[in-house]
């Protein structure tokens, strides 16, 4: 019990992320925010564990004390970040999701209160208030007492108040505390040494509704609901798709926690599809599913299993709908969520040709909510963000884990066939700010023109092998050397493609230098804009996903460099794991809230 | 030496490469005297400036010594009239294709007769690669300057000195340059400097800028690119081929995406998503129309949307765009301002310059210039030596290419004194001087070119005779005809070629024509005759008019004012009159005037005005000679004088038709003050002052006058603004609002322009204004 609060962080931050956005009813307990409890649970033993009162719980001890140590080590290479901003972020941060969907739970009956899960959350209501306590300690994270005496008084009080309140108003325990997502930053181990989660399958005992005046159909998904394990969950298969104009990245949910009972009631064709993806890595021609960025031992909205993430050519689309006609698909009642140019646009032909309901997502909204949802859960125990230090030296440039706890304000910047850029100041509040068509598309489109390729794959190993200084126009090309008038290195790239306004040159340039050139230039014009756009938002913090980052090295470290060079070290380029899926976790995301919302 | 340079292909094309197709002392003119040079080598083009002083003919009018003369004599000119040389400075600017610069060089080396000149100032890329060349042809030393302090120093330059010279590009409108007047205070502006590269500079100072920063995507990767992906080479072919392509067919739209003409992200379904998104399906051919417009998008787009983040961080709003990639290209304009518009949502306005090309070979030549302090003086673009905007560029001028070859030139006269506004000026920055913006009015414009066509013949005429003894005198009349002909053809087709077109923009080109050629002054005869004509009236009129009680003699000095407006040589309705009858005069020209109430009559209200206290000081800008001077204004001055109020009488520094000059006022008054004890001593205490406007112009820009005129207003106080004639108070400056109180008068001596205005011919436009408290 004591170890799982440590290590089962993931599963509770996502229920609480299922639960966003719903009603005003739940406002009572909106004071009581995640970011406070998460600082209230885990910022005192993560930062200044010899500030933590008797009254912090034992549970979080040790798996805390080892993301304490874990971040005591990046902190060393990272900025401070200073106590001030977990002010902005709490200010900033919505209601508390979990609170939300613990409110619901009443509905369904008393007896719910027996279930395992609840009895975890009531040990969890135990720690909630006495988690809460540790808050104080929080002012000497960073050895900066002065701020404890703004911030402690707060968010204690907060939390406190909503427990409280939570328990007055429905006789429930307030939500469970998150648990700092630095524990699943922690040594591997920690993540790993979590099996006691098993067990606390709560979704084990479905409850069954009376569902008494409803039509065949809705009492088919009903029961279909109930497969999934209880109520206010969706039906399976759990999809999260984002139809890009490249790409289509799929996120696919796979239960692991099926019990024997419903593996039997597992319909046949929810069978297949979970065997067939599962099973593979590659589907048809084109799809693939990246392996490597599966998140195991995942889990969400109560259900523990393993998130996939499958990719395939946006046009193979008509093939996919074709397969989810010939798969029956629509028999399975459940809700395609869907985001994505795509989702707009196949959303026709989902229905008329598959028989399914896109439920369609704003692009961005899904792609905040899924990045913030991936880096709370971490990479398997490992981080999910991470930056480049020493970006200007080629020697010494490496890959180091950042720590996103203060996300915002972030500039994200979305580099899928085009690029978005997006500052964002909190979870909901973020404004797109600009773009470019110069994205991915352009990159893959101009080196299939240039050099005959026909994959981003391709491109990019042509790319690796090529040197873009004989393609483009340096600045010593024109000047001879330094153009010390405006301070410019010789280096520096005047005229990209410059050298191509000569025939001899073009003649005799190779295809690897130009998919390095054409790689070169349209990630420095990306750097270029978002840092300019850095800059007139006032933000620091470059946060850059997005698959045209997929297995491309050289443009992350372009940007890592191009960010600190121009910016003489003021802006950081970061960079997460699951670069291009965010937006298909975030439609998933969306299909638990919806499910909550009926 | 103009006459030379017209004279067609001498022995010197022989030494110039066959392709040059005209010959190339139409280009390098005044080479005899070239002092200074600069040179601009870009990656096609190279600019070369030169200085020179042009020697021309001007009148001059001396006075005769009058002691112990009978003034009253007949037949005797009041003065002298005599053509002298005079010399002037010229910048010579010349624009050529790189492949051109060796034969080039070669003339300017023959033709090269000035030893002085020992360094030759160099900028641009291109100036590293021909250094050598320059040394060996021209012996002269080469000095390196940096590329963007020449660029900001020719776009300063050319920013205060060229009236019109940045405009916006507008697509859908016709013309698509829309000219802005010059703001008096340029500074700060953004230069965007799309050459191979961009680089963005911010320019605070007429010295201070800064680089703030730039972009390797530019002309080169247009360029570049194109050139890989068509197979084209030349940037003029690859922008051809943009303009004939669908970017739709090779870019990912949203609505590619979105599918139909969803509206997301506040963004439309035809922006483009992804450029060359689509071009990443296999087995799909694009063609090389489509891939430069896609290209062309892509990079235009990409350059404004940096600019206008530029122009944010730095709080600007000018944005001023300049190098290879914009010049004379209206498909790259039309993508820029459409970026940039989309961008800043309105809040940046793009802006290029008609001399764009020129920017760094002035920079150059100004820095090499240093020592001769060429920013003290004011500088005039010379409409008859300098080539219009888009005369190369075959997109919009495919005939008027053949014609010029790929040759562009400028030419900028020195002005003797510095210009400045006059400081009575409401708004300066807002203040237009032209009434009708011909390029604007279609109709206007239609009508008043073929006006002055229709007038040609008489001005020809009219020159041949001002030089009676001049042998050549017809030869150059016809050249002139040519030229000018040439000039109105020209803004036929382009209205917009040097600057906006107005009234006043015909009339200055036919003068810089007519100076041209060596006809510095063709009225100087008739003015000559008509100042004597009336000097001898003057005395009868002062008589009359002291006869006349308080009330009716007021109505009569504005009636005599508009009288004498009547004999105005640059009309055609009174030109026609002149010529045929001889003796028409005063009266008779008072006969024409409309009774009241006129056109535009608000005399009653200046009536009243009269009544109350006299005025500090009048300025009065004065029409023609003659009449118009004599008998018109110097009784009005004397009647202000006479009531206490101190005038400045401001005329014409050169010649222009028959308007009186400054040289020609001061005779008339020391003429006058001899008849007149009222004038005798207001000239001798300095109440009425005679001086120029800086203008030889029919017309009036009040933004450009004489620094000492604007220095006389101020210190004296001038509270009254009097503005005479249709040139100056019609064609421009009806509309300027003032500080002080103003009087516009004017006879309308054109039928097309009173039908216009709502009256007949000779319809009078009396317009007092006292600005708002």
């Amino acid at each position: 019990m004591l170890k799982l609060v440590g290590g089962g962080g993931g599963q509770h931050w996502a229920c609480s992320v299922a639960g966003t956005g719903l009603g005003g009813k739940e406002a009572a307990f909106e004071v009581a925010r995640p970011g406070d409890q998460r600082e209230a649970g885990c910022g005192g033993p993560g930062w200044g564990s010899s500030g933590i009162p008797d009254s912090a719980p034992g549970a979080g001890m040790l798996p805390a004390g080892a993301a304490g140590r874990a971040r005591g080590g990046q902190s060393t290479e990272e900025r401070g970040e200073p106590v001030g901003e977990g002010e902005e972020r709490r200010a900033r941060h919505p209601p508390a999701p979990a609170l939300r969907l613990l409110n619901r739970k009443p509905q369904g009956g008393s007896e719910e209160i027996k279930t395992p899960e609840n009895d975890l959350q009531r040990g969890r209501l135990n720690r909630g208030p006495r988690a809460a306590a540790p808050a104080p300690g929080m002012g000497d994270r960073g050895g900066r007492p002065e701020h404890s005496a703004t911030h402690a008084p707060g968010a204690p009080a907060d939390t406190g108040a909503a427990a409280v309140n939570g328990l007055l108003h429905n006789g429930f325990h307030p939500p469970p505390v998150q648990p700092p997502r630095l524990c699943n930053r922690g040594p591997a181990g920690s993540g790993e040494a979590a099996p006691p989660r098993l067990p606390l399958l709560p979704e084990l005992q479905p409850q069954p509704p009376p569902p008494q005046h409803d039509s065949p159909a809705k009492k088919c998904r009903l029961r279909r609901r109930m497969d999934s394990g209880r109520k206010n969950r969706p039906p399976f298969p759990w999809f999260g798709m984002d139809i890009g104009g490249t790409l289509v990245k799929l996120v696919y949910f796979e239960p692991k926690d099926i019990t024997a009972e419903e593996e039997q009631e597992e319909v046949e064709n929810l069978k297949s599809i979970r065997k067939y993806l599962t099973s593979n890595t590659a589907y048809g021609k084109t799809g693939i599913r990246d392996v490597h960025l599966e998140l195991k031992n995942l889990t969400m909205c109560g259900r523990k299993g393993n998130l996939h993430f499958i990719r395939f050519p946006s046009c193979a689309m008509h093939r996919f709908i074709q397969m989810g006609s010939e798969k029956n698909f629509s028999s399975l009642h459940t809700t395609l969520c869907a985001t994505g140019g795509g989702a707009f646009k196949f959303e026709k032909d989902f229905r008329m040709i598959a028989d399914l309901q896109l439920h369609k997502l704003d692009e961005l909204d899904c792609l905040i909510q899924g990045l913030l949802y991936v880096d709370s859960v971490g990479f398997n125990g490992k981080p999910e963000c991470y930056y480049f230090e020493n970006p200007t030296n080629p020697e010494l440039c490496q890959k180091k884990p950042y720590c996103l706890d203060n996300p915002y304000p972030m500039l994200l910047v979305n580099m899928g066939s085009g690029v978005s850029i997006l500052a964002v100041y909190s979870k909901d509040n973020y404004k797109r700010v600009t773009g470019t068509s110069l994205g991915g598309g352009t990159f893959l489109g101009l080196c299939c023109l240039l050099t005959g390729c026909e994959t981003f794959e391709e491109a990019l190993e042509m790319a690796a092998k090529g040197d873009s200084t004989n393609v483009d126009k340096l600045v010593k090309d024109i000047y001879g050397g330094d153009y010390e008038r405006f301070g410019l290195q010789g280096s520096a790239v005047a005229s990209s493609f410059g050298n191509m306004m000569s025939k001899e040159k073009r003649d005799s340039i190779s295809k690897e230098d130009l998919a390095r050139a054409t790689l070169v230039t349209i990630t420095n014009n990306i750097g270029s804009i978002a840092r300019m756009c850095a800059l007139n938002e006032n933000i620091d913090r470059v946060v850059f996903v997005g698959n045209f980052l997929r297995i491309n090295m050289v443009s992350m470290k372009l940007l890592a460099y191009a960010m600190d060079f121009w910016s003489k070290g003021q802006l950081k380029a970061l960079f997460l794991e699951h670069e291009g899926y965010f937006g298909a976790v975030g439609a998933l995301l969306e299909l638990f809230k919806m499910t909550d919302d009926q | 030496m103009a006459e030379c340079g017209a004279s067609g292909s001498g022995s010197s094309g022989d030494s110039l490469d066959k392709s040059i197709t005209l010959p190339p002392d139409e280009i390098f003119r005044n080479l005899e005297n070239a002092k200074r040079f600069a040179i601009d080598i870009g990656g096609s083009l190279t600019k070369l400036a030169y200085y020179s002083t042009v020697q021309h003919k001007v009148a001059r009018v001396r006075s005769f010594d009058y002691s112990g003369k009978d003034a009253e004599q007949d037949h005797e000119p009041p003065y002298e009239v005599s053509v002298q040389e005079e010399v002037t400075a010229r910048l010579h600017f010349v624009k050529f294709e790189n492949t051109y610069i060796e034969a080039c060089l070669d003339f300017i080396k023959d033709h090269l007769v000035s030893t002085e000149t020992k360094v030759i100032q160099a900028t641009g890329g291109g100036a590293y690669r021909f250094k050598d060349l320059i040394e060996e042809k021209l012996q002269l030393r080469v000095d390196k300057e940096d590329v963007m302090t020449c660029l900001i120093k020719g776009c300063n330059f050319v920013l205060k000195n060229i009236p019109h010279e940045a405009f916006v590009y507008q697509k859908d409108s016709d013309p698509e340059f829309r000219f802005q007047t010059n703001h008096p205070n340029i500074f700060p502006y953004l230069l965007v400097n799309i050459g191979s590269g961009v680089s963005i500079v911010k320019v605070e100072t007429e010295d201070r800028f800064e680089w703030v920063g730039g972009s390797s995507i530019g002309g080169g990767t247009f360029w570049g690119l194109g050139a890989l992906l068509t197979k084209t080479k030349k940037f003029d072919e690859l922008l051809h081929l943009a303009s004939k392509g669908q970017h739709r067919n090779v870019d990912m739209l949203v609505q590619d995406i979105y599918g139909g003409a969803h509206q997301t992200l506040g963004l439309g379904g035809s922006l483009i998503a992804s450029s060359f998104g689509k071009s990443a399906m296999a087995d799909r051919e694009f063609s090389k129309e489509d891939m430069a417009k896609s290209l062309l998008h892509m990079i235009s787009n990409d350059i404004g949307q940096l600019a206008c983040l530029y122009a944010r961080l730095h709080g600007l709003d000018r944005v001023y765009f300049g190098g290879f990639f914009i010049r004379g290209h209206p498909v790259t304009m039309r993508t820029i301002t459409y970026s940039i518009n989309f961008f800043s949502k309105g809040e940046v306005q793009a802006l290029f310059l008609r001399h764009e090309g020129y920017l760094g070979a002035i920079g150059a030549f100004l820095k090499g210039a240093e020592q001769d302090n060429p920013n003290q003086y004011s500088w005039g673009e010379n409409y008859a030596g300098s080539s219009g905007l888009m005369s190369s560029s075959p997109e919009l001028c495919p005939t008027q290419r053949a014609r010029s070859g790929t040759f562009d030139l400028l030419e900028m006269d020195r002005l003797e004194r510095p210009l400045v506004n006059l400081p009575l000026l409401l708004d300066p920055s807002s203040y237009v001087p032209d009434t009708v913006d011909l390029t604007d009015d279609a109709p206007a414009r239609k009508y008043w070119l073929t006006c002055f066509e229709e007038a040609l013949d008489g001005v020809v005429k009219r020159a041949v005779a001002s030089q009676p003894g001049s042998a050549d005198a017809a030869e150059r009349a016809e050249k002139f005809r040519q030229k000018y002909w040439g000039k109105l053809q020209t803004l036929r087709h382009q209205p917009f070629a040097y600057g906006t077109l107005t009234v006043r923009s015909l009339l200055d080109t036919r003068e810089h024509c007519l100076n041209e050629f060596n006809f510095p002054d063709p009225y100087s005869k008739v003015k000559q005759k008509e100042n004597g004509v009336a000097l001898k009236c003057f005395p009868r009129v002062i008589r009359c008019l002291d006869a006349l009680g308080w009330e009716e003699r007021q109505l009569a000095l504005v009636k005599g004012l508009l009288a004498g407006n009547v004999f105005d040589w640059g009309a055609k309705a009174v030109s026609d009159v002149l010529e045929s009858d001889p003796q028409f005069g005063f009266e008779e020209a008072k006969m024409k005037l409309q009774e009241r109430p006129w056109l535009v009559d608000s005399y009653s209200k200046w009536l009243q005005r009269l009544k109350g206290p006299p005025h500090k000081c009048a300025l009065i800008f004065a029409d023609n000679s003659g009449v118009d001077v004599i008998l018109g204004v110097f009784p009005f001055v004397r009647e202000l004088l006479s009531r206490g109020t101190e005038v400045i009488l401001a005329c014409n520094s050169g010649p222009a038709l028959n308007d009186v000059t400054y040289c020609e006022s001061l005779i008339v008054a020391e003429r006058i003050a001899a008849m007149d004890p009222v004038i005798h001593s207001a000239l001798r205490e300095e109440r009425l002052l005679l001086t120029q406007t800086g203008s030889s112009s029919p017309c009036l820009d009040l933004s450009r006058l004489d620094k000492g005129l604007a220095v006389l207003v101020r210190e004296r106080g001038a509270d009254l603004v009097v503005i005479e004639g249709m040139g100056r108070a019609v064609h421009t400056n009806y509309h300027a609002a003032l500080r002080c109180e103003s009087l516009k008068l004017a006879v309308i001596k054109n039928s097309w322009l009173a039908e216009r205005l709502g009256g007949r011919l000779f319809s009078v436009i009396f317009k007092y204004e006292v600005p708002a408290k």
